[in-house]
């Protein structure tokens, strides 16, 4: 699995996509928006944990464009039942499942048991459900769709927005520069729990996506995964750089991609070099209002947030991009 | 007692643990709670039973309410006959999760210790709790002592997952008053339990078989159909109700109706109680007997559905109607219960006058003395016009 990095999985572009499965688990006919990233990331999710699987799923753009009564775009037997309880739903059917097995009323081996969720419903609402189900050691995954926003009801900023952005509850103003907190670290959070198996992920690199999903469902016991999900309804990009955008996020080093194995930091794919992250957040219009300072001040961020999370995984340093007061400097002494 | 089993067996033990014990013989296969007065010692018992292997089961101690149902719709979900327990701001805190357990119908017993409500903080017993969830579309019914909660905490699986109701159900016995006394009870063998229940056969399941979604939302066009359904389902669990009831009086001898009388014949006063405070209100009916006065006595232990005939059966002959709230709904008409009693005889044309005392609010007293002090002024108020829409009775101040 070590192999599906980033540079290897140029090669593995040519030929290796016939070998992931071709049966489509979320179906065609959903209401997505054009473009959704979220929508392509729940699409290879479902192909990679397979047929033998149950899913919660967390009211939130992926349940609402997918299960109108009377129609369904599921093919695994799956449930909604509120926003903030899915992971506790979830943990009741995996221990459901269990007792079940037990009496000897339904076959093993179980099911998967799989949970999913948009960042407002993971990492604010659903924090309590998520953190008690992490903790008690349920055997399931927990996907957490990050658009990085509430954007089921209309693009309100949660605790994931990241710093900056544009959204309707936190628009730019006299008073403000968007969104004014940092992106809250979900995954350290998850971490923190002592779970098996946690990791990033995207769309944007199918492989690593594929072969994260496939290790947690097979983890015994609690999985966490955070998909970056670009939206570009609520991001305000291009319809047709949603794939792109996921892949600049991790060039830039703003969504990198790396998993925690028993607690041990490993990142998955490696940039050779960092690209300034204004080149991811230039094509998104809800970062349109920043200014240099701001700029300036998400690019320092960035990389020393990077700079921790390289240290965590032992990894070694790429080349980063220049800092705009070292290019003053730069400028000044020559 | 006619129709007791040969193998019945009397034991006397606190109520609470009673109904874990119910529990078990009804092999609750799946529960998930979350600990608060006064419903902890059913919970705790059931711990145990499960930690020794006395109950094949597993308990989730979920770090919620919210998430105790939440986990109970997972468990029903995957197949698994499913219990919980919960008290006042347990409830409330369930709350959006209780309407969803009936709309998707899911037959999940559960049991309210019932308390009064924050604020003030009280762990005394009132009925604010489970009034404020009036609406939820479950199965709803009180019991009065402790043989009626073992009772009816088993014949409530047996109705919930009946495969034409498929309704979660509340067994409602009042917090402490109930719930921590020790009582003399008869308890059925689990040979005659396994013969009355047999295991719960899902009708839908999360199946990788067989998928299915469950929980899909309702456009306009479609919402009302599904309600229309709901509402349909649990007025038709009536007659289901009825008729597990019946089954259980061949077994034990104990009959139960949905509207309870009690020195009714020739009453012109009706006195309507619910819960615990019927065992009081008996004490104080017979004195009134005594003393010659035509008084009698009615509970309600159907509360959802609604038995509207049983009770408009129920008060003919009377004259006065004195309905006692455990609840009060502020700036309302007062107690939900005459509320709800007032509507349901309002079409009749020869009716009970009607007046409501809202009494034992957060665990104040109500010795059998309160009776007749209330008949006395519901007598006055009879004769005189009534004094207002309800009368908190012993309130100072
Ligand atoms: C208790 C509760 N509060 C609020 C809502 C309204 N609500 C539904 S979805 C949603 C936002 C979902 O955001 P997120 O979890 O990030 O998922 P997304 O739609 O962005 O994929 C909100 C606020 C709700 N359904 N339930
Ligand atoms: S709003 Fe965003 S996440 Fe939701 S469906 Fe549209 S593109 Fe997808
Ligand atoms: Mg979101």
């Amino acid at each position: 699995m070590d192999k599906f990095g980033f540079a290897q999985s140029q090669k593995f572009d040519t030929y290796a996509s016939r070998l992931l499965p071709r049966e489509e688990y979320f179906t065609s006919g959903h209401r997505s928006c054009q473009g959704c990233g979220e929508a392509l990331a729940v699409r290879w999710v479902c192909k990679a944990i397979g047929k033998d699987a149950i899913i919660a799923h967390a009211t939130g753009c992926m349940e609402i464009v997918s299960s109108g009564m009377p129609q369904t775009s599921w093919m695994h037997p799956w449930i909604h039942v509120a926003f903030e309880n899915t992971a506790a739903v979830a943990a009741g059917i995996e221990t459901g499942l269990k007792i079940l097995a037990r009496k000897g009323k339904i076959p093993e081996p179980l099911p998967a048991v799989v949970a999913m969720g948009g960042d407002g419903g993971t990492s604010d609402i659903g924090l309590q459900a998520l953190s008690g189900a992490l903790e008690r050691g349920h055997n399931f995954t927990y996907v957490c769709w990050d658009n990085e926003a509430y954007m089921n009801t209309g693009i309100q900023r949660s605790s994931s927005t990241p710093y900056g952005a544009m959204t309707t509850t936190s628009p730019p103003g006299k008073r403000s520069i968007g969104q004014a907190t940092w992106k809250k670290n979900m995954v350290a959070i998850a971490v923190a729990h002592g779970i098996p198996y946690v990791a990033t992920a995207s769309p944007s690199y199918v492989f690593d996506l594929y072969f994260k999903v496939r290790k947690a469902i097979e983890t015994p016991g609690p999985a966490y995964i955070h998909v970056l999900s670009v939206c570009p309804t609520g991001w305000r990009s291009a319809t047709d750089l949603s794939v792109r955008l996921g892949r600049l996020a991790v060039e830039t080093g703003v969504f990198p991609l790396y998993e925690v194995v028993n607690g041990r930091y490993r990142l998955t794919v490696q940039p050779p070099k960092l690209r300034p992250v204004i080149d991811y957040l230039k094509p998104q219009g809800r970062f349109r209002h920043l200014r240099k300072p701001e700029l300036d001040l998400i690019q320092r961020q960035t990389l020393a947030a990077y700079e921790l999370l390289l240290a965590k995984c032992q990894a070694p340093y790429p080349e980063f991009p220049v800092l705009s007061h070292e290019e003053e400097t730069i400028a000044e002494g020559a | 007692m006619s129709g007791q089993p040969a193998s019945a067996r009397r034991v006397g033990m606190e109520v609470s643990i009673a109904v874990s014990y119910a529990v078990q013989m009804a092999r609750a296969e799946a529960i998930a709670a979350y600990p608060i007065t006064p419903q902890t010692h059913i919970v705790e018992h059931l711990s145990s039973l499960v930690a020794n292997g006395e109950l094949e089961a597993e308990f989730i101690n979920v770090e919620s309410e919210h998430s105790a149902l939440s986990a109970c719709i997972g468990m029903s979900a995957a197949g698994a006959r499913t219990y919980t327990a919960t008290s006042a701001q347990g409830l409330a805190l369930m709350h959006e999760i209780l309407f969803i357990t009936s709309g998707m119908r899911f037959p999940i017993v559960m049991t309210v210790a019932n308390r009064a409500l924050s604020a003030p903080l009280s762990i005394w017993n009132d009925h604010s709790d489970i009034m404020a969830a009036r609406d939820i579309g479950w199965i709803q019914v009180f019991v009065k002592n402790g043989q009626e909660a073992y009772d009816h905490t088993l014949m409530a699986f047996k109705i919930a997952e009946h495969p034409e109701v498929l309704l979660p159900t509340i067994v409602n016995l009042d917090g402490f008053i109930l719930s921590h006394v020790v009582e003399a009870l008869e308890f059925l063998s689990q040979e005659d339990v396994d013969a009355f229940l047999p295991p719960y056969q899902p009708k839908y399941r999360l199946d990788p078989k067989k998928p299915v979604t469950m929980g899909a939302f309702a456009m306009p066009e479609i919402y009302t159909e599904v309600k229309y359904a709901h509402q349909v389902a649990l007025s038709n669990s009536y007659g289901h109700i009825l008729r597990v009831w019946d089954e259980w009086a061949g077994l034990t001898g104990r009959h139960y109706r949905p509207v309870e009388s009690y020195l009714t014949e020739d009453a012109r006063i009706l006195f309507l109680t619910m819960g615990s405070l019927t065992e009081v209100a008996e004490v104080a009916v017979e004195e009134m007997r005594a003393q010659g006065l035509p008084v009698g006595l009615l509970s309600l232990r159907l509360w959802r559905p609604f038995p509207f005939d049983a009770l408009r059966e129920a008060v003919k002959g009377a004259e006065l109607l004195i309905v006692c709230d455990r609840a009060l709904s502020a700036g309302g008409p007062g107690g939900p219960v005459h509320s709800e009693v007032r509507n349901c005889l309002y079409p009749l044309e020869t009716k009970p006058a009607t007046v409501n005392y809202i009494i034992g609010l957060g665990g104040r007293d109500v010795p059998p003395k309160a009776f007749h002090d209330i008949l006395a002024r519901a007598r006055q108020e009879a004769e005189s016009g009534p004094t207002g829409e309800f009368f908190l009775y012993g309130v100072r101040g």
